[in-house]
C-alpha cells in the first residue's frame, strides 16, 4: 500500500473543486500531474501534463486554464516519505515556509509579496530575469538580509526571531560562492565546520567526506584565490553541503562550471534531494528540467508561475507540436497536406543550410499530433529526414511570462 | 565564547597569512624606532626610561591603527564573504567581538615586538620595569580604543577609503580631545560641565596617566568602556546594513 500525502497550500476560500497535484514518482523521478477531485482518490497519472493555473504579475488575476492560482507540492510515495521521515524523526512537510516576504530598497521594491512553501523532496528551480529578486529573495531566506515584511520559517525557526537555529538547518552558497582566498581549502572547510559546531575528529569527518563529495581532494592544500572558477564555486558547495543540512539553498550553483562540472554537481543535487528541501537559483533553463521537480518564475520581486517543469512545458507554443524535416521540393505539397489534418492550428517552415525545409505544426490547444502526422508521413511516402514531437521549449515560456509583464508594464506607464 | 575563538583564529590567521601583518609590524617597528630616537632623541635625554617612546604611540597609532581597521568589514563586503559569515549559526555579537580581538592580538604582536628597546634601556641604565609594563598595557589599551572606533566605522561604510579617513578624524579627535583647538569650539557656546566631559574623553590624558605608573581603575574604565561602547555600535551598524 501507498500511502499519498497530498498538501493543498494556500487555496483560496470558496474555491471548491479542483486542486491540482503533483507527485514525485519514486522509481523513475518523472513528475506527473493531474486535475482532481477534493479529497479524492489518486488516479492513475495521466500521460501528458496539463498546465497548472498561472497568476499574472500585476494583477494577480489568473490566466490559463485553471482560473485560480494553486500551489502545488509533490506527493511522495510512502518509500520515500518514510525514509526522509525516519532520518530526523520528523514528519514536516514543508520544511521551507515564506509568506509574504517582502523587500524593499528606497522606493524600489525588489521582492513584493513571494509565497512559496518547499516541501522534503523537493528541488525547487528559482527562475527569472535578472534583477527579479531572486537573489534577494534567497538572502532573506538564509538571514543575510532582514525582509521589510513577510516572515520566513525553516524548519519551523522563524529566521528573524529565532535566527541561530534556522540557520542551523540550512546550508547556503551564496552568488559568485565567495570564500576566504587567503585560506586553502581545507584550512576554510575546517573554519566552516568549526562554526557550525564541529570539532575534533567529527569535524574530520565532515571536512572529508564534503572534499570527496566535491571532488576537491587536488587542491586541498593551495589558496582559494589560486583556484579556477570551477574549483572555487565547488568549495562554496562543499561548505553548503557539509553539514548535511535538511535545508539547501544555492545562488546559480553551476554558474562557471564546464559541462563535466555541472553534470556532477546536479548529480550530486539530485543524489541528495530525497531527503532535503533545496532551492536553487539559475539562469539555465536546462538545469530545471535536469533537476527540479519544482519551478518558480519569479519576475519584478513576484512570483508569476509555479508548478512543474513539465507543467511550464505544457505552456509552451511547441509543446505537443511537430516538426518534421522534408527536402525543399517537397515542402509546398508537405505543408498543403498537413492543413488538411483538423487538429493542426497552424504550420510554419524554416528552410535549413543542406538545402531540406523544417517544418512545424502547431496543435489546437490540446490536440495531440504525433500520429496523425506520422501516418500522413506514411501514406503520402514523405521523404521525412526527421519527425518528431516536441516537448516543448523552457526558454519560450520564460520569455512570454517575463516580458509579457514588462510589456504590460510598459503600456499601464503609456 | 567557542564562536568568538573560532571567528578570531580565522581572522588572526588572516592576517599572517597575507603581507598585512608582516607590512603592519616592519612599518611600526621603523617608525617607532624614527621617532624615538630621531624626533625624540632618546639618548639624549641621559634617562634610562621609556617615556619618549611611549609620547609617540598615539600619533603613530592615529594612522596606523584605521589602516588596519578600514578593512574589517568593507573587505567581508567586497569580497561578498559577509554574506558567508552572517548566514553561519554564529552570533553577530560573537562574529564582531571574534574579529575584533584578533585585530587587536595583532597589533599587540607589533607592540611586543618592540621589546629590543626595553631590553636597551635595561642594559643601560637600571628603570623601572613597573611603570614600563603600564606603559606597555596603557599603549595596548590605547591601540583597542583606536580600533574599536576604526571597526565600528569600517561597519558602517562599503569604501575602505572613506572608512580610513572618517576614522583618523574621529581617532584624532578622541586624541586631542583634552587640547585647546577642541575645547575652544566648545567653550564658546557649551556649559563647562559638557566641556569638562569631552576633556576627560582625551586619549592624551588618559594614556599619560598611565604611563606614568599609574594604572588607575578610572583610566581602565575609560578604555573599556569606549570599547565596549563602540563595539556594540558596531553589531548595531552590521544589523542595520542587512535591513538595507
Amino acid at each position: 500500500m501507498r500511502q499519498k500525502r497530498q498538501h493543498k497550500l494556500d487555496g483560496k476560500p470558496g474555491n471548491g473543486g479542483d486542486g491540482q497535484k503533483a507527485r514525485v514518482d519514486d522509481e523513475t523521478s518523472t513528475i506527473g500531474f493531474e486535475n482532481m477531485e477534493p479529497n479524492a482518490t489518486l488516479r492513475p497519472l495521466c500521460g501528458s501534463p496539463r498546465p497548472i493555473a498561472w497568476r499574472t504579475a500585476r494583477t494577480g488575476t489568473a490566466i490559463g486554464r485553471n482560473v485560480r492560482f494553486v500551489r502545488i507540492a509533490p506527493l511522495l510515495a510512502e518509500g520515500e516519505f518514510s525514509k526522509a521521515s525516519n532520518g530526523r524523526g520528523r514528519r514536516d512537510f514543508s520544511m521551507i515556509e515564506i509568506e509574504g516576504l517582502t523587500k524593499t530598497f528606497g522606493p524600489i521594491a525588489a521582492v513584493a509579496g513571494v509565497d512559496l512553501k518547499v516541501a522534503r523532496g523537493e528541488v525547487l528551480g528559482f527562475l527569472g530575469p535578472n534583477g527579479a529578486g531572486k537573489s534577494t529573495t534567497m538572502k532573506m531566506v538564509t538571514g543575510y538580509l532582514s525582509p521589510t515584511a513577510g516572515r520566513v520559517r525553516i524548519l519551523g525557526h522563524d529566521i528573524e526571531t529565532d535566527t541561530l537555529a534556522a540557520q542551523r538547518q540550512i546550508g547556503y552558497l551564496p552568488e559568485g560562492a565567495p570564500a576566504y582566498g587567503d585560506m586553502t581549502p581545507r584550512q576554510f572547510l575546517s573554519f566552516i565546520a568549526e562554526a557550525r559546531g564541529f570539532s575534533g575528529a567529527t569535524l574530520k569527518e565532515k571536512v572529508a567526506a564534503a572534499v570527496e563529495k566535491t571532488d576537491l581532494d587536488p587542491v586541498l592544500d593551495q589558496p582559494i584565490e589560486t583556484l579556477s572558477k570551477g574549483f572555487k564555486r565547488r568549495v562554496g558547495f562543499a561548505q553548503a553541503i557539509l553539514h548535511d543540512p535538511p535545508v539547501l539553498i544555492m545562488d546559480e550553483p553551476t554558474d562557471g562550471l564546464d559541462p563535466n562540472q555541472k553534470h556532477a554537481v546536479r548529480a550530486l543535487i539530485k543524489k541528495m534531494a530525497a531527503d532535503k528541501a533545496i532551492i536553487i537559483s539559475t539562469h539555465l533553463l536546462e538545469e530545471v528540467e535536469a533537476i527540479c521537480t519544482r519551478a518558480v518564475i519569479i519576475d519584478r520581486g513576484r512570483v508569476v508561475a509555479d508548478g512543474t517543469p513539465a507543467a511550464l512545458l505544457a505552456r509552451s507554443r511547441h509543446h505537443n507540436a511537430v516538426t518534421l524535416t522534408v527536402p525543399a521540393d517537397q515542402a509546398a505539397q508537405v505543408k498543403s497536406r498537413l492543413k488538411t489534418i483538423s487538429s493542426i492550428g497552424s504550420v510554419e517552415e524554416a528552410a535549413r543550410k543542406d538545402g531540406s525545409v523544417q517544418i512545424t505544426a502547431f496543435p489546437k490547444a490540446g490536440a495531440l499530433l504525433i500520429e496523425d502526422v506520422s501516418a500522413l508521413a506514411k501514406a503520402e511516402k514523405w521523404d521525412a529526414r526527421e519527425l518528431y514531437a516536441e516537448p516543448g521549449r523552457l526558454d519560450e515560456v520564460f520569455r512570454a511570462i517575463t516580458t509579457h509583464d514588462t510589456r504590460r508594464a510598459a503600456e499601464d506607464h503609456a | 565564547m567557542k564562536d568568538v575563538w573560532t571567528i578570531f583564529k580565522r581572522e588572526f590567521a588572516a592576517y599572517f597569512a597575507t603581507p598585512l601583518a608582516y607590512v603592519f609590524i616592519v612599518i611600526f617597528l621603523f617608525a617607532m624606532g624614527a621617532f624615538t630616537f630621531y624626533i625624540g632623541r632618546f639618548y639624549d635625554n641621559g634617562m634610562a626610561d621609556l617615556t619618549v617612546f611611549f609620547t609617540y604611540h598615539p600619533w603613530l597609532y592615529l594612522f596606523l591603527v584605521p589602516a588596519i581597521s578600514m578593512r574589517l568589514w568593507a573587505e567581508e563586503r567586497r569580497t561578498g564573504t559577509m554574506e558567508l559569515l552572517l548566514t553561519l549559526p554564529v552570533p553577530l555579537w560573537a562574529t564582531v567581538t571574534g574579529k575584533y580581538l584578533a585585530a587587536w592580538a595583532m597589533t599587540g604582536v607589533a607592540l611586543v615586538l618592540t621589546f629590543p628597546i626595553w631590553l636597551t634601556v635595561n642594559y643601560l641604565g637600571s628603570p623601572d620595569n613597573g611603570v614600563i609594563l603600564a606603559g606597555y598595557i596603557g599603549s595596548f589599551l590605547m591601540a583597542g580604543a583606536y580600533l574599536a572606533i576604526g571597526a565600528c566605522i569600517s561597519a558602517a561604510t562599503n569604501n575602505q577609503v572613506i572608512a580610513f579617513v572618517v576614522s583618523v578624524t574621529v581617532c584624532f579627535l578622541f586624541t586631542i580631545s583634552g587640547a585647546p583647538l577642541v575645547l575652544d569650539f566648545f567653550r564658546a557656546w557649551a556649559p563647562q560641565t559638557l566641556v569638562t566631559a569631552i576633556s576627560s574623553f582625551s586619549f592624551l590624558t588618559h594614556f599619560a596617566s598611565i604611563t606614568n605608573g599609574v594604572i588607575d581603575l578610572r583610566d581602565l574604565v575609560f578604555f573599556f568602556s569606549l570599547i565596549a561602547l563602540f563595539l556594540g555600535g558596531n553589531v548595531v551598524l552590521v544589523d542595520l546594513k542587512r535591513a538595507g
